[in-house]
């Protein structure tokens, strides 16, 4: 017994994300229905207000942004919950990696089969909603900073109330407050960006919650999962 | 430093309390476990088996008392507990989505092993001409095989494992029974509960029984 395991962190990283980019892509309904809800959501809005271009174009960045909100929330629920029901969350934790690492592969994971599919769309969603073709910019940049942050403090509510059988409303009620900040700045920055000011304290601030919760949000997912699990 | 510490035991349980739904599970348990022990955890359903297996693995927090290894408590010591632990629940941890061998490689290489000898010991398990089958497709008994074939390449001494048997046949059985007697002839330890009756010498189990009191 003195052949001891071999542990790195960057393969641990690695691994999950592998494992969880194949359960996915078999598993293909996750991935489409967030994707398809996004798209449908903000296709709908034209139909709804009627196509006059310059209220499109006002409300395009609200549209838009909280529709991504709405479809991450909807996506969030796959990211614990099977695991955690065929027993292979309860074998994360026992792994001598540290837990912090592979909730971190999880969430990035996650953020890669929903949060990047939705920013390749956008621009032509964009289109629809005839955005001001200053801001195209600017929605990417909030887009890209912005997704991210959305995964990383969700993923807080699913380990939350992942032991809970119905936990679905009591997701949305623990997520949706601390997603408004991200809403705020970002269509605040899109809006900004119409005007052909400079946009970039926003983009600032947004970066700011994106580091903030990069590096927090594993360590509270952990014990979070441990409280769950219990 | 804690009063049963012994320098050759494994893992040290002191006056444990379980306490689930007010009722008391089992309270100032305490049990010293050493190389070459095969423990049996008996007790009727409910009585606390499962509870007992996930407070050693350290999955579960007792509502008093303290596990420790090496004569550090477990929490202190996540990492190296973790590389000495294999703990297998009542649910086998294999996702539906991926084939038998893809599963059994990421459950070796999540505990740092290497996951090159995982098509062989499919064979072990009697699971050869299935790797490449979906798990969504296999039966339920093969499913704890490939929980199971873990244990064939395991470098930790300390086996926790929680109904082993269900599911599995009498062929199998009797396979992980020889391959319980070897682990703990080599120096290790198997804490297991289980509903069957176990075949070795009556000497080499050692049995703790829980009984639930009503107050």
């Amino acid at each position: 017994m003195n052949n001891t395991p071999s542990l790195s962190y960057k393969a641990a990283f690695l691994l999950i994300i592998k494992r969880d980019l194949t359960i996915a892509f078999r598993h293909r309904d996750d991935i489409l229905n967030p994707l398809l809800f996004f798209v449908i959501v903000v296709t709908l809005f034209p139909l709804g207000i009627g196509a006059e271009s310059t209220t499109l174009s006002r409300i395009a960045p609200g549209i838009i942004w909280v529709a991504a909100l709405l479809s991450t929330l909807l996506s969030l629920d796959r990211l614990f919950k099977s695991d955690h029901n065929d027993g292979s969350l309860e074998q994360m934790l026992l792994s001598p990696h540290p837990v912090f690492i592979l909730v971190l592969g999880k969430i990035i994971a996650h953020w890669l089969l929903t949060g990047l599919p939705l920013i390749l769309v956008a621009p032509l969603l964009a289109v629809l909603l005839h955005l001001n073709e200053n801001s195209y910019g600017a929605l990417m940049l909030t887009l890209l900073l912005g997704t991210p942050v959305l995964s990383l403090l969700g993923a807080i509510g699913v380990a939350l109330t992942v032991g809970i059988k119905k936990g679905g409303v009591l997701l949305s009620l623990l997520i949706l407050p601390l997603y408004i900040p991200v809403l705020i700045f970002a269509t605040s920055a899109i809006d900004t960006a119409a005007m052909n000011l400079p946009y970039s304290g926003q983009l600032a601030i947004i970066a700011a919650l994106l580091f903030g919760s990069l590096t927090l949000a594993p360590f509270a997912v952990s014990a979070a999962l441990k409280v769950s699990t219990n | 430093m804690n009063p049963l510490s012994k320098s050759s035991s494994l893992i040290n349980a002191i006056n444990l309390t379980c306490i689930r739904e007010e009722r008391i599970l089992f309270e100032n348990l305490s049990l010293s476990i050493c190389p070459g022990d095969i423990v049996q955890i008996e007790g009727a359903n409910g009585s606390g088996k499962t509870s007992l297996l996930r407070i050693l693995a350290g999955l579960s927090q007792p509502y008093e008392g303290n596990v420790y290894f090496q004569d550090k408590a477990i929490s202190q010591t996540r990492e190296l507990f973790y590389q000495n632990l294999l703990f297998l629940g009542h649910l086998p941890g294999v996702k539906d989505e991926m084939s038998a061998q893809e599963n059994l490689e990421f459950n070796l290489a999540l505990h740092g092993l290497d996951k090159k000898s995982a098509e062989a010991t499919l064979n072990t398990v009697d699971l050869l001409g299935f790797e490449d089958a979906l798990a969504s497709q296999l039966s339920a008994g093969q499913h704890r095989r490939i929980a199971l074939a873990r244990l064939w390449q395991s470098q930790a001494p300390i086996w926790i494992l929680d109904e082993p048997f269900t599911a599995i046949d009498k062929l199998g059985v009797a396979k992980l029974e020889q391959l319980f007697l070897q682990h703990a002839n080599n120096g290790g330890c198997v804490i297991l509960t289980t509903h069957q009756d176990l075949t070795f010498d009556h000497d080499r189990i050692k049995k703790i029984t829980l009984a639930y009191q009503f107050y």
